[in-house]
């Protein structure tokens, strides 16, 4: 025994490292995927203010172009909103509102990386919690993945684990997607049926089965769509609708009939498991 | 002694927060991702105790995880980083004498010299990190490009910060 310990503390430089190296790819490969992102995710104040008063500092730089899109988003609500006529008409049919949205400014985002996330100012004070939507006003934009007091990690469409349940506008195929490309422009929808196919300029919305995100929300639009007749499941190209490099607000979602479905998801599936 | 200390803790807080708050959000083309806080741990004394240069470097590592929210992934390219820096040095100053403490500059070492220490350093760095991120080698030579890529760039930005603070506050 003795010598044992002689041994490794003759050679603790090289004992060291494997001990460290483990460590480290032990915390790489448990924070991976996405719920490992949920358990693992590095969600703090201290990092948070950091970032907010960078931003306060930096975020001017974007405001113009910020408001162009809010004004845009403004015009578009407007056109969904009925005339109040139509309010007393019998025929009309209540919109479904278990969504609540609570608006939250971007202190730090990445684009450039295989994995990318970005941190935003609401956090548990202001009710965030793990699992929630994150939209802006063009599109969808990721999920909640950490929340600390007043900050919140999200795990933005631009993860190579992040994929979204949606649905082709037109003709109201479920399909998924993913990120699966090199900038931040683009995405992949996939799992496409091959006897749908896509023109470009085609809408890619969610489909509100996940309960993370409310139906009708744009994720992007077709670019280019290539079927092979060979296989069953084809994929195509996507112009995301949100400008990931340019995020300044977003919405977080918070499904208050979450709890509720989830429940009874669980009380239906149990005996099946 | 202590001065060389206190160095290393500034250079430790304000390479990592240039890292987080800046490098971090360059995007040439959204490839290129510099890693330029790995500089903390190239300037580090020359002959610096082992154990502790391995540990140096796993702190760093977590360091820029905790503000990138990528556990593990900085800390276990930095770990390696560390594992063969000494080797390095054996490697390309064989023949110089370093004082106790003193790191390894272009003023100790010349600007040749550190330029093909850091290069292969930074390239270990690059390579390892970029392929850990994806963790396949589907893309291998987009991730292989990148990853080139991202390496010069770091290299430039280490020769520009050591050209600005280098002599004067031997930083």
């Amino acid at each position: 025994m003795r010598n044992l310990f002689a041994l490794l503390w003759r050679n603790q430089f090289f004992v060291l490292f494997i001990l460290l190296e483990t460590t480290s790819i032990f915390l790489l490969t448990q924070s991976y995927s996405y719920h490992g992102s949920l358990a693992y995710s590095t969600t703090g104040d201290i990092s948070g203010n950091i970032f907010n008063s960078y931003n306060n500092l930096t975020g001017y730089l974007s405001l113009a172009k910020e408001n162009t899109g809010l004004i845009k988003e403004n015009a578009r609500l407007r056109n969904m909103v009925r005339p109040s006529s139509l309010l007393k008409d019998t025929g009309y049919i209540k919109n479904d509102t278990s969504y609540k949205y609570i608006p939250a400014r971007v202190v730090q985002n990445t684009v450039n990386k295989s994995n990318n996330f970005m941190v935003v100012n609401k956090g548990n004070n202001d009710g965030i919690l793990k699992e929630m939507g994150v939209i802006s006003q063009s599109g969808a934009v990721g999920v909640v993945v950490g929340v600390s007091n007043n900050y919140a990690t999200i795990m933005s469409l631009l993860h190579s684990k992040m994929r979204l349940s949606a649905r082709i506008k037109k003709s109201g195929q479920l399909v998924n997607v993913v990120w699966g490309q090199k900038t931040y422009l683009f995405g992949t929808v996939i799992d496409i049926p091959s006897h749908i196919s896509l023109e470009a300029g085609d809408s890619i919305i969610t489909s509100g089965n996940s309960m993370i995100f409310p139906e009708n929300i744009l994720i992007g639009v077709i670019e280019s769509h290539e079927t092979d007749l060979n296989k069953n499941l084809s994929s195509a190209k996507i112009r995301l609708g949100s400008d990931f490099n340019s995020l300044y607000h977003v919405y977080i979602i918070d499904n208050t009939m979450y709890q509720e479905r989830d429940s009874l998801i669980r009380i239906t599936t149990q005996g099946y498991e | 002694m202590n001065n060389v200390i206190v160095l290393n803790i500034v250079r430790f807080l304000s390479l990592g927060l240039a890292q987080v708050l800046i490098f971090n959000n360059m995007n040439f083309g959204s490839y290129i991702n510099p890693s330029v806080y790995i500089l903390f741990i190239l300037l580090l004394p020359a002959r610096i105790n082992g154990s502790l240069l391995l540990v140096l470097s796993f702190i760093t590592g977590l360091y820029i995880d905790y503000f990138a929210n990528s556990m593990g992934l900085h800390a276990s390219v930095c770990v390696v980083v560390g594992f063969i820096r000494p080797s390095i040095i054996n490697l390309f100053f064989r023949n110089q004498e370093f004082a106790s403490n003193e790191g390894v500059t272009p003023f100790s070492v010349g600007w040749q010299g550190f330029i093909k220490y850091s290069l292969v350093l930074v390239l270990a760095h690059q390579v390892l990190m970029f392929y850990l991120e994806v963790m396949s080698f589907n893309n291998f030579f987009f991730t292989l490009s990148k990853s080139l890529l991202s390496s010069a760039v770091t290299l430039l930005i280490i020769v520009i910060v050591m050209l600005i603070f280098g002599k004067r506050r031997r930083f």
